[in-house]
């Protein structure tokens, strides 16, 4: 939200804003009935004690694509991220209805192993969290935790996400120092790289650059455009400028409820609902 | 300024917290400065003086010693008990001397009015001896006896001859020792294990384990061997007999200060000197020694002479015993409770009741580790591993591993809210971090946040350390004497010995300062058991928060 009255200022009209966001990123038009999906939310509620934080929300996700939510703070954006990896889970009073399938299986039924869930949706959280080992170890922490012992296979993998991740040229000299001595970017990409580690299906980034500064946050971006052949991507991002760059489709949700949901391109620069172009030109509130 | 003015100002607040800090570092540091030059000044050569004493019957006596301390008391006090004093003088001044010769004299400190004394001096020839038994000595050297025979006459060659005779001594001495506590401990370690042998063959029989002449097997084979440690036993008996002959060859005569000769024999010197006659470094090297001395050495004279070594070994034994036993306990309650447990009503409870186990008495505790652990646990040890020792209990009375059982307890809770708190510091993204990579709870709780939160238990097992290393009163009830016979690590398996009765620090001071018929012989020695003391938990302090650091070191960032 605190962007919002900034916006405003610099982007008067929606059109302008559209026009001058859409100029160098070389977006084209993309059309959702031709995607595959990997992602199917149905009819999703989801109550903190008496309280509902989501209301009926249903959406694809197509695969190999980034998806950014964006929406005012409270707007439940966040709270949908932790629905597809069940992080939600670790609120004792969380309660879910409806379903949300992965490769058309659903993740909330009983039988699904959590652990096996969270190891194929990987997710980065808004600020930096790496462990308290050296990098080298951080990266290794997914597959150590599967068991992965040879030396070989590990150096492999950890080299193969630091480079995924651009970090490689940086830290490659130092993998054995703690990853605190990194600096906040430096931090968030190994973050990414020890989630790419695992090689995941689907890739959770909860506002990953908005503790970073500008340089950062557009080297994030540039790795999530980089990612996104390979990986599922979904943001929440309150910042407007960045949803429109980094994303192919973008939903807009207001107080729990999903607004609009369609490609990006369409939704910024011809938005069907009148909320969702009072939110992006800035009107909101 | 305006009084009101300085208020608002906030200066009187930063009086009152300063001075507040400075009166706490004055009166830690006057304590320590107390304690360090009652207790370490002792161990200084005090220079001997000799004067004539004018006694209340008009005689006069010859004083030989040490200045102890003086004082200027009223004379009314005087006179009202008894003593006559000048009738001009208002206060008088008077010296404790410390005249040692206890099996002379029977006194070894004693009050002199300053009024009485006629002129100090210093003579260069007095001696100073400490001896084994009896206390010190002060005299001056006669002559030197070798089985009786005169083989030095006169201070100089007596001194002179003195000393190599003393180093001989001291290394009989020392093989005495080393026989005493190292082979015959031994031996009777050995034939303690026969013994018991032997009482296990005749139970087995009994209760119909193996047969008579399965028994009677055993039992000879047993005899053999007991036989065969009789022998050792006598050889080495044998052995010590003669190093006793060897010892007592050399005896030397001195005149006390009433004018008698006085014989010392040359075995009851620990060391001999002259202080009048030495310079600072030699001094400085007399007190180095006994210093030393005092440290390393075993205690003499109901523990108010000699050293304090069993008592430091003791109190490092059983802190460290505690330390293993209270840190797992400790860290796995703590994890339990902020982990894993459902917050609620009944959480809570136990949460309170533990944190008020450290606001318990310890002397409670003490009472329930000799109910609880020496009698019940102990007991029914007894029972169940060592039915041949009975009646006389193995672990079934007060001992080292109860002791620390027992401080384990008391210390307790102080680990559970440090590792409590440290663990709730841990930040929740990490946690999240590592679940979102598809760890599972107890995965993430032992790779992750544990590791984080080691520096948060250091820090509850440093102050454990400092509240165990310093109790005594639950001690003295569950294994801590005034003398242990042995100590609780030796060469004999099992080289640890849990259920032997150990030492300690604190209850030697309250011991020597409080139990001790010679009081002012004692008194030095309470202070510089004191320091010790002091000394060994702050560096038990500092090799923990040593660690400590390096963990926040290695753990940086995300820890406290």
């Amino acid at each position: 939200m605190d962007e919002t009255p900034t916006m405003t200022e610099q982007n008067p009209a929606s059109h302008g804003l559209a026009a001058g966001l859409f100029e160098n990123s070389g977006a084209k038009r993309l059309n959702l009935e031709s995607e595959t999906i990997t992602l199917e939310v149905d009819h999703l509620n989801l109550f903190y004690g008496e309280e509902q934080a989501l209301k009926d929300i249903s959406l694809k996700i197509p695969k190999h694509r980034v998806t950014a939510f964006i929406g005012p703070s409270g707007c439940g954006k966040s709270t949908l991220l932790r629905c597809f990896n069940r992080m939600n889970d670790l609120v004792d009073a969380c309660r879910i209805e409806g379903s949300i399938r992965l490769d058309g299986k659903d993740i909330y039924e009983r039988k699904v192993d959590v652990a096996e869930l969270r190891r194929r949706v990987g997710m980065v959280f808004q600020k930096p969290n790496p462990f308290p080992k050296s990098i080298y170890e951080n990266v290794a922490y997914g597959l150590r935790l599967q068991g992965v012992r040879e030396r070989k296979v590990l150096d492999e993998v950890v080299e193969r996400s630091l480079k995924a991740a651009a970090l490689w040229d940086e830290v490659k000299d130092r993998l054995n120092q703690n990853a605190f001595g990194l600096s906040g970017g430096q931090q968030q990409r190994l973050v990414i790289a020890r989630a790419i580690a695992i090689e995941p299906e689907v890739i959770l980034l909860d506002e990953p650059a908005s503790a970073l500064d500008p340089i950062s946050t557009a080297k994030i971006e540039e790795l999530i455009y980089e990612l996104k052949d390979r990986y599922t991507i979904l943001i929440v991002t309150h910042n407007m400028q960045q949803a429109a760059r980094v994303s192919d489709y973008t939903a807009y949700m207001y107080l729990g409820e999903l607004i609009e949901f369609g490609d990006t391109m369409s939704l910024f620069t011809n938005p069907e609902q009148k909320a969702t172009e009072d939110y992006i030109t800035g009107r909101y509130g | 300024m305006t009084i009101r003015k300085w208020f608002k100002s906030g200066a009187p607040w930063i009086w009152l917290n300063a001075g507040a800090i400075a009166v706490s570092v004055i009166m830690v540091v006057g304590l320590l400065t107390l304690i360090l030059v009652r207790g370490f000044g002792h161990f200084w050569p005090a220079p001997i003086l000799e004067t004539q004493v004018t006694t209340p019957e008009g005689g006069s006596v010859r004083v030989v010693g040490a200045l102890v301390r003086s004082e200027t008391i009223p004379t009314q006090v005087m006179r009202e008990s008894g003593m006559s004093v000048p009738d001009d003088q208002q206060v008088a001044t008077r010296h404790l001397i410390k005249q040692g010769n206890r099996d002379v004299t029977g006194r070894d400190f004693r009050w002199y009015p300053e009024w009485a004394m006629s002129e100090w001096r210093y003579p260069d020839a007095a001696l100073w001896i400490e001896r084994r038994e009896w206390g010190d000595f002060y005299g001056f050297p006669l002559r030197l006896l070798e089985n009786g025979r005169v083989i030095a006459e006169g201070e100089a060659r007596v001194w002179e001859a003195l000393q190599p005779r003393i180093e001989r001594a001291n290394r009989i001495h020392e093989e005495i020792e080393s026989i005493q506590r190292g082979e015959i401990g031994r031996v009777n370690y050995l034939m303690e294990r026969v013994r018991l042998d032997q009482r296990r063959a005749q139970m087995a029989f009994e209760q119909g384990e193996i047969d008579a002449a399965e028994r009677d097997r055993r039992l000879a084979e047993l005899d053999v061997r007991q036989q065969e440690l009789s022998a050792r036993y006598g050889e080495l008996r044998q052995q010590l007999e003669d190093l006793y002959d060897q010892v007592d060859r050399d005896v030397l005569v001195a005149r006390v200060a009433d004018g008698r000769e006085w014989q010392v024999p040359v075995a009851q010197i620990v060391r001999a000197a002259q202080p009048n006659a030495m310079g600072v470094f030699q001094k400085l090297g007399l007190y180095g020694e006994r210093l030393w001395n005092f440290f390393t050495g075993y205690p003499r004279e109901a523990n108010t002479e000699g050293g304090i070594f069993p008592a430091i070994f003791g109190t490092v034994a059983m802190v460290f015993v505690m330390s293993i036993i209270v840190t797992p306990f400790g860290v796995l309650a703590a994890i339990y409770l902020r982990e894993y447990a459902r917050q609620g009503t009944l959480l809570r409870m136990i949460r309170i009741s533990v944190y008020n186990l450290a606001g318990v008495p310890s002397i409670v505790f003490g009472v329930f580790g000799l109910g609880f652990f020496v009698y019940f646990v102990g007991g029914a040890i007894d029972e169940a591993f060592f039915p041949a020792a009975l009646p006389s209990p193995t672990f079934g009375t007060p001992g080292l591993l109860w002791a620390s059982l027992t401080l384990a307890l008391l210390t307790l809770p102080v680990v559970i809210v440090a590792t409590e708190e440290g663990l709730a510091r841990i930040p929740s993204t990490v946690r999240h971090g590592s679940l979102a990579l598809g760890a599972t709870k107890s995965e993430t709780l032992w790779r992750v946040v544990v590791p984080l939160a080691t520096p948060a238990m250091m820090t509850g097992l440093i102050l454990a350390i400092a509240r165990a290393a310093g109790e005594v009163a639950p001690l003295m009830l569950v294994g801590v004497v005034k003398l242990a016979p042995t100590l609780p690590v030796d060469g004999n398996f099992p080289y640890v010995h849990l259920e032997r009765k150990i030492m300690h620090l604190g209850f030697h001071i309250y011991d020597v300062g409080f139990q001790s018929p010679n009081v002012e012989a004692a008194q030095p020695l309470v202070y510089a058991t004191a320091m010790s003391l002091v000394v060994l938990i702050v560096v038990l302090n500092l090799t923990a928060i040593n660690i400590r650091n390096r963990l926040r070191e290695k753990y940086r960032g995300e820890s406290d």
